[in-house]
Order: C-alpha cells, then sequence, then structure tokens
C-alpha cells in the first residue's frame, strides 16, 4: 500500500471519527412535555343517581344540606 | 353543590378517638389502615390539642398527579376517590399526600406486596354500583349516596369534627367562633363551673 493511499484512508477515519465525536455535541430537546393524566379506571355512579334519591339531585342536595346545618349546636338551642 | 371538607376544631377535639373507631367499624377498614387518626401535639403539657386527620379532599390532591396508573378521580363534589382494581400498589401517593391519608394493608413492604392502597373515602364509596357488596368490599359503605355525611363528623361528641359542604362548614365554625369568645370561654369553663348566676353571686359577693 502507497502512502499516499494510507494518507488518504487516515484521513478518511479522521473525517468519521470527527463527525462521530462531533454527532454527540449536537442539541437534543431535553424538556419534557408533561401531559394530564386522565382517570382510567371505572365510572362511578354520581351519589344521586343510585340508591334512595333515583336521580333527584335536587332532594340529594337538600338532605345533604339539612344534614350539615344539624351539626351546628347553636341551631338546637334558639 | 359545592365542595366537600372535613374541617377539625382543636379547641373542641378531647381525643377520644371516636371518629376512628366509628370510621373502621363502619366500614371494616383492615389491620394496619386507620383511613382517619386523632393527632396530638404537647402531650401532656398544659395546652395540648388534639386534631383529626384524614384525608383533606384537596383541590389539587398530590395524589392524583402522581399515580402512575391514574387510578384517582374526583367527584362533582369534590371528593377525591380511586379506583382499587387499578391500583399498584406502588406507594407514590403515600409519599406524595402530606396528610398520611394513603395507607396500604400490607404496611411497610416491598413493591407489589403492600396491597391496594386505602383511604377516607368522605363515606362516599367508590367505583363499583352504588351500595352494592362489591361497593362494600373495597371501600366501605355509600353513606353519601344514602343523604348522609360521613360518619366520623356525624357521631363526634363534641361536634369538633364537622363534615359537609364547605360553605355550610365554614359558616359552622364562623358563628361558633364568634359566639364562643376567647380565653377559658373557649372551652366551657363558665358553662361547667357556673357561669351567668353564679358568676354574678360571686361578683356580688365580692362587692359587698
Amino acid at each position: 500500500m502507497s502512502a499516499r493511499k494510507l494518507k488518504a484512508i487516515s484521513l478518511a477515519a479522521l473525517a468519521g471519527a470527527t463527525l462521530l465525536g462531533l454527532s454527540a455535541c449536537s442539541e437534543v430537546p431535553q424538556v419534557s412535555v408533561y401531559e394530564q393524566g386522565q382517570y382510567r379506571g371505572k365510572t362511578d355512579a354520581r351519589p344521586w343517581e343510585g340508591g334512595e334519591f333515583k336521580g333527584d339531585r335536587a332532594a340529594w342536595e337538600k338532605a345533604l344540606k339539612e344534614r350539615a346545618r344539624g351539626q351546628n349546636e347553636y341551631n338546637r338551642i334558639q | 353543590m359545592g365542595r366537600m371538607k372535613f374541617l377539625c376544631d382543636a379547641e373542641r377535639c378531647i381525643e377520644c378517638n371516636g371518629c376512628v373507631t366509628a370510621c373502621k367499624n363502619e366500614h371494616e377498614v383492615p389491620w394496619g389502615v386507620n383511613r382517619r387518626r386523632v393527632v396530638t401535639m404537647n402531650d401532656g403539657v398544659p395546652g395540648e390539642r388534639s386534631i383529626s386527620v384524614a384525608c383533606m379532599h384537596c383541590s389539587d390532591a398530590p395524589c392524583m398527579a402522581v399515580c402512575p396508573t391514574d387510578c384517582f378521580y374526583k367527584t362533582e363534589d369534590g371528593v377525591v376517590l380511586h379506583d382499587k382494581d387499578k391500583c399498584i400498589g406502588c406507594g407514590y401517593c403515600f409519599y406524595a399526600c402530606p396528610f398520611g391519608a394513603p395507607q396500604f394493608p400490607n404496611g411497610p413492604a416491598a413493591f407489589g406486596a403492600r396491597g391496594k392502597m386505602d383511604k377516607c373515602t368522605f363515606c362516599a364509596g367508590g367505583p363499583e354500583e352504588t351500595n352494592s357488596a362489591a361497593e362494600y368490599e373495597k371501600y366501605g359503605s355509600n353513606r353519601l349516596a344514602q343523604g348522609k355525611l360521613p360518619l366520623c363528623a356525624e357521631m363526634c361528641s363534641t361536634k369538633a369534627l364537622i363534615a359537609g359542604d364547605a360553605d355550610v362548614v365554614a359558616n359552622i365554625f364562623r358563628e361558633r367562633v364568634l359566639r364562643r369568645g376567647t380565653g377559658a370561654e373557649v372551652w366551657g369553663w363558665d358553662a361547667a363551673y357556673g357561669g351567668g348566676e353564679r358568676k354574678q353571686e360571686r361578683k356580688r359577693e365580692g362587692q359587698s
């Protein structure tokens, strides 16, 4: 192998190595884009749908509100 | 309907643990799990305070944010619930929660051996047929669907723990704070040892 050919091969190898080395310096986007998770479980009935209230939301809300107000003992002594 | 919230009045809580017992009994909570706990600060020191803690059903719940299987959901009433069938027992929610609400039946065990996460449901059951046996077995009773509030709050003897729509709860607490005053009045010295007539009597004696 002539010295000229050897020089060409080594030059090509050097160029290849330089390119490979530089490729590591390239900018890769590093900011992750987080997606808001979505509930993946089973669907749940709303409290007024099943059970005693049979879809009557207003009655359910009224019952719950009365119950909540009943926790105020000042209401009982007035 | 707004958002369901708990409120514990530290001035009233007497550390009776009735709420803890009621919760365990109502939902047949497994050993090792306490959906509700009473925490006492400065125990034994004059001025100690107790507070009943469970899931606070956060508006922006960290457990929901970190769950890798997205098994959490929030109801229209602001109750944070989860699907036990989707839970893998990773424990992320346990680390994320500042209140220690998510707990595991097998305690501190290796990943996959802790069991399904269990936490306070605000007595709202879970994603199973309302008031069914499956719902009771996994999540406990669904009192909310029966038009009732969480049992821990409803049976609280001193009404330290109150629950319900945030507006109603806040109004009750506001009225309470305004009426009870400050100092010894807060914990009912006058009520217990004679406020009205006896106090007047003592005053008269002092004056005479």
